[in-house]
C-alpha cells in the first residue's frame, strides 16, 4: 500500500465512501451506539477496535443491513442505505464462524451470491475460478466445507464474500478462530487481497496487534462511542485519551498536576518526595490542573547509575521481570509502591542480564517520550 | 463372554418378539380355514412323529397368497392405503413444517413450553382422542354447529365417515411425529447461514428454499418416514372416522380377522404388508446411518 501518499481522510476534498450521521442504535433500554458520525474512504482498510460489547459488532451489522439504525443515517457512496435491506446492498460480509453453507461444496459456496444476480454461467464459473485461485483453493473446490482445515475454510468465506466485488467488505473477526501461527500469514494475505481487489475493508476485531497490522485506520470504540479515529501509528504514539492509550499496547500512567514552564513544556507534580517530570505537550493545559503522562514501558530507559543528561529520572528497585524472549519487561517499584514497567530488547544473553531481583536502578525518558493527557 | 451377552440381548429380544410372532403368521397365512379352535389347519402334531411333520409341510401351500391376486378388493385396499398414507404424509409435513420452524425461531425461554404443548395430547388415550374428533366432526358436531353460526354453511357438511375425516385424523394423530424431527435439525440451524445467504442476495423467501430447506432435509425425511410406516397400515383411524367407502389395508385386516374369521387369508393380508413396510423402514434407517455420519 502506498502508505506515504493514501491518506485521502486528511484531503477535504475526498468524499467518503460510507458515512455515519449521529447515528444512534437501541436495543430496548440498551443504547449500543451513542450519537457516533464516522467517515471511512474508498479503498481502505478500517478497522473498528474494542472490547467486547463495544458496539463494534453493532456498527457492522449495520452496515451489512441486519440492523436498521434507530436514529440518524448511513450512507454508502452518497445513498442513504439505513433502511435498504441486506440483499439489496452493494456490501457483503464475512461472518466470524465463516457460515459457509454445509450442504454446497466450496465451489458453489462461492458460486451462491453470483447464482443470485442470475449471471450467465460462464461468467459465474469464470468468477469463481478466479476467486479460488485468489485464495489458492483450486484443489479444494469440489469438497464440502466440513472436508477442509480451518485456514481454508477462512479463505473460502472470503473467497465467497468477495466474488460478488463488493463496493464494501465487512470482516467480523475474520482471524479468531485461526491459531496464532496462521492468523499471522493471514493478516498478510488479507493485505495483500485488499490491496489486489481494490475493495474498501471494514475489519471488526477486539485483538489489538491485528488492526495495528492490517488497518490503514483504526476506530477505538468504548461503550458506543468512538475513543479515538487515527491511523495504527498516531493512535499508538498519540494517544488522545487515558483509555485508548491503556487499550491499545502497555503503557505506563502517571497522574500528577501540571504546571507550564515555557513554550509547551510543563512541569508534573506526581509523588511527594519525588523530583517533577518534564513534558512537551500541543496540548494546553492550566496550572495546577490534573494531568496524566502516559509513556510506553519500551521508552523507559532503565540504568544502574542516574543518567547525567535525562530530563527524567526516577529511581526504584526490581519487583518484577517478565522475560518475552526477545525482550523483557521490568516492574520497577518506587518507594511510594507505584509499579513503573521499563522495556528493554534482549540483545545479550539471559545469563548476562544486568539487573535481577530487588536490584535498585534508576528509570529515565525524555521530555518528549510521553504523552500528556487530561483525562 | 460379557460381549456375547451384550450383543445376545437385543438379538433374543427381536427373537421371542418380531421373528417368533413373524413364523406364526407367516405359517398360518400358508394354512387353509377350518371350523375348528384354532380355526385353521393342519396344526403340528408332534405325537405323530417325523410322519405328523412331514404331512404337515405337506398341508402348507400359497394359496392365500393367489387368493389375494384374485379379488381385487386387496390389491385395492393396498393401493389405496398407499395413496392415503403418501397424502397424509405430505399434508402432516405442510402442518409440521411452520409449526417447527415457529418454535425454533421462538424466544429461548418460551421452547420447553411448546415443546411440552406438541407432547401433551400423549397424555390422553389415543382412542378417546380419534373418538373426540367423531364430536367435532359429526353432523351435529361442533365443526358443523360453528360453521353454522357464522353463517359460512347453511347446511351441515358431511364430514365424519368421509376420507377427509381419515386425512384429518391421520394428521392430527401423527403430527407431534414430524414436528419433533423437523424441529431438531431447525434448531441446529445456525442464524448466521440465513444471514449470510441474505447478505449474498438472497430474499428471505429465496434464503428458505435455498437454505433452510436442504438443512432440515434430515429432519424432513426421518418426519416423513415416522408417519408414512404407521398411517400406511392405521386402522383405528379409518373404522372410527372413515366411512364405508374408505377402503384401507388395515380396516380389510381387521374385518377378515373378525369379522370373515379367515385367520389365514387375513395372515397373509398382514405378511404382505410387512412386506411393503420393509422398504421404507429400511430407507429410513439408511437415512437414519447417513445423518449420523454426517455429525461425526
Amino acid at each position: 500500500m502506498q502508505s506515504s501518499t493514501f491518506e485521502p481522510w486528511n484531503d477535504p476534498e475526498a468524499t467518503p465512501l460510507i458515512r455515519f450521521w449521529n447515528v444512534t442504535k437501541k436495543f430496548g433500554d440498551f443504547t449500543a451506539i451513542h450519537d457516533l458520525s464516522l467517515e471511512i474512504f474508498e479503498r481502505e482498510f478500517f478497522a473498528l477496535l474494542g472490547p467486547s460489547g463495544c458496539g463494534k459488532t453493532t456498527m457492522m451489522r449495520m452496515l451489512a443491513g441486519f440492523e436498521e439504525p434507530t436514529r440518524g443515517t448511513i450512507e454508502l457512496a452518497g445513498q442513504d442505505i439505513a433502511h435498504v435491506p441486506p440483499n439489496k446492498r452493494a456490501v457483503n460480509m464475512m461472518f466470524q464462524s465463516y457460515a459457509l453453507f454445509p450442504h454446497l461444496t466450496v465451489w458453489d459456496n462461492i458460486a451462491f451470491g453470483l447464482r443470485r444476480d442470475r449471471k450467465p454461467k460462464d461468467e459465474i464459473a469464470a468468477r469463481v475460478e478466479e476467486m479460488l485461485k485468489l485464495t489458492r483453493l483450486e484443489k479444494f473446490a469440489r469438497r464440502k466445507p466440513d472436508q477442509i482445515s480451518g485456514g481454508q475454510r477462512q479463505r473460502v468465506a472470503l473467497a465467497r464474500s468477495l466474488a460478488k466485488a463488493p463496493k464494501l467488505l465487512l470482516l467480523d473477526e475474520p482471524l479468531g478462530a485461526l491459531d496464532a501461527k496462521l492468523r499471522q500469514d493471514t493478516q498478510f494475505e488479507l493485505m495483500d487481497i485488499q490491496e489486489k481487489t481494490g475493495t474498501t475493508f471494514v475489519i471488526v476485531t477486539h485483538d489489538q496487534e491485528e488492526a495495528m497490522t492490517v488497518a490503514s485506520r483504526i476506530a477505538v470504540m468504548d461503550e458506543g462511542r468512538l475513543m479515538q479515529v487515527d491511523t495504527p501509528d498516531r493512535i499508538y504514539e498519540e494517544p488522545g485519551s487515558v483509555y485508548v492509550a491503556d487499550f491499545i499496547g502497555d503503557v505506563n500512567i502517571i497522574e500528577g498536576r501540571a504546571t507550564p514552564q515555557g513554550e509547551g513544556s510543563y512541569r508534573i507534580d506526581w509523588a511527594e518526595g519525588q523530583p517533577p517530570l518534564t513534558a512537551r505537550s500541543e496540548r494546553r493545559l492550566a496550572a495546577g490542573q490534573t494531568c496524566y503522562l502516559a509513556i510506553r514501558p519500551e521508552k523507559v530507559a532503565i540504568t544502574a547509575d542516574r543518567p547525567a543528561d535525562a530530563a527524567n529520572a526516577i529511581q526504584g528497585k526490581v519487583h518484577d521481570i517478565a522475560y518475552l524472549g526477545n525482550l523483557s519487561t521490568y516492574h520497577v517499584r518506587l518507594a511510594d509502591g507505584q509499579i513503573i514497567k521499563a522495556q528493554t530488547s534482549n540483545r545479550r544473553r539471559i545469563a548476562r542480564r544486568q539487573f535481577t531481583w530487588e536490584d535498585t536502578v534508576w528509570l529515565s525518558w525524555t521530555a518528549t517520550a510521553g504523552v500528556l493527557l487530561e483525562n | 463372554m460379557r460381549r456375547l451377552i451384550l450383543i445376545a440381548v437385543p438379538y433374543l429380544w427381536l427373537l421371542a418378539l418380531f421373528l417368533v410372532p413373524f413364523v406364526i403368521v407367516l405359517k398360518i397365512s400358508l394354512s387353509d380355514t377350518a371350523l375348528a379352535i384354532p380355526p385353521y389347519t393342519p396344526t403340528l402334531d408332534l405325537s405323530a412323529g417325523w410322519q405328523g411333520i412331514r404331512d404337515f409341510f405337506a398341508e402348507l401351500d400359497f394359496e392365500n397368497f393367489v387368493w389375494l391376486t384374485q379379488d381385487d378388493l386387496y390389491w385395492k385396499a393396498y393401493l389405496s392405503s398407499l395413496w392415503i398414507a403418501l397424502a397424509s404424509t405430505a399434508m402432516t409435513l405442510l402442518v409440521a413444517y411452520p409449526i417447527a420452524y415457529g418454535m425454533a425461531r421462538a424466544p429461548e425461554e418460551w421452547r420447553p413450553t411448546l415443546m411440552m404443548l406438541v407432547i401433551l395430547p400423549f397424555w390422553t388415550s389415543f382412542l378417546i382422542r380419534v373418538y373426540s374428533w367423531m364430536g367435532i366432526l359429526s353432523q351435529e358436531g361442533f365443526l358443523n354447529q360453528f360453521l353454522l353460526w357464522t353463517g359460512v354453511i347453511s347446511d351441515p357438511l358431511q364430514i365424519l365417515n368421509t376420507n377427509t375425516a381419515v386425512y384429518i385424523g391421520i394428521v392430527y394423530t401423527y403430527l407431534p411425529f414430524m414436528i419433533l424431527p423437523i424441529y431438531a435439525t431447525l434448531d441446529r440451524l445456525d442464524i448466521s447461514l440465513i444471514e449470510a445467504a441474505e447478505d449474498l442476495g438472497c430474499s428471505r423467501a429465496s434464503a428458505f428454499w435455498l437454505v433452510t430447506v436442504p438443512l432440515s432435509k434430515n429432519g424432513i425425511i426421518a418426519g416423513c418416514f415416522l408417519v408414512f410406516i404407521p398411517a400406511l397400515g392405521e386402522f383405528v383411524i379409518p373404522s372410527l372416522l372413515g366411512g364405508s367407502s374408505t377402503l384401507m389395508i388395515g380396516k380389510v385386516l381387521w374385518e377378515e380377522f373378525f369379522s370373515n374369521r379367515d385367520w389365514p387369508v387375513a395372515s397373509a393380508v398382514a405378511v404382505v404388508l410387512l412386506l411393503i413396510l420393509v422398504v421404507p423402514i429400511v430407507l429410513f434407517q439408511k437415512n437414519q446411518e447417513r445423518q449420523q455420519e454426517a455429525e461425526k
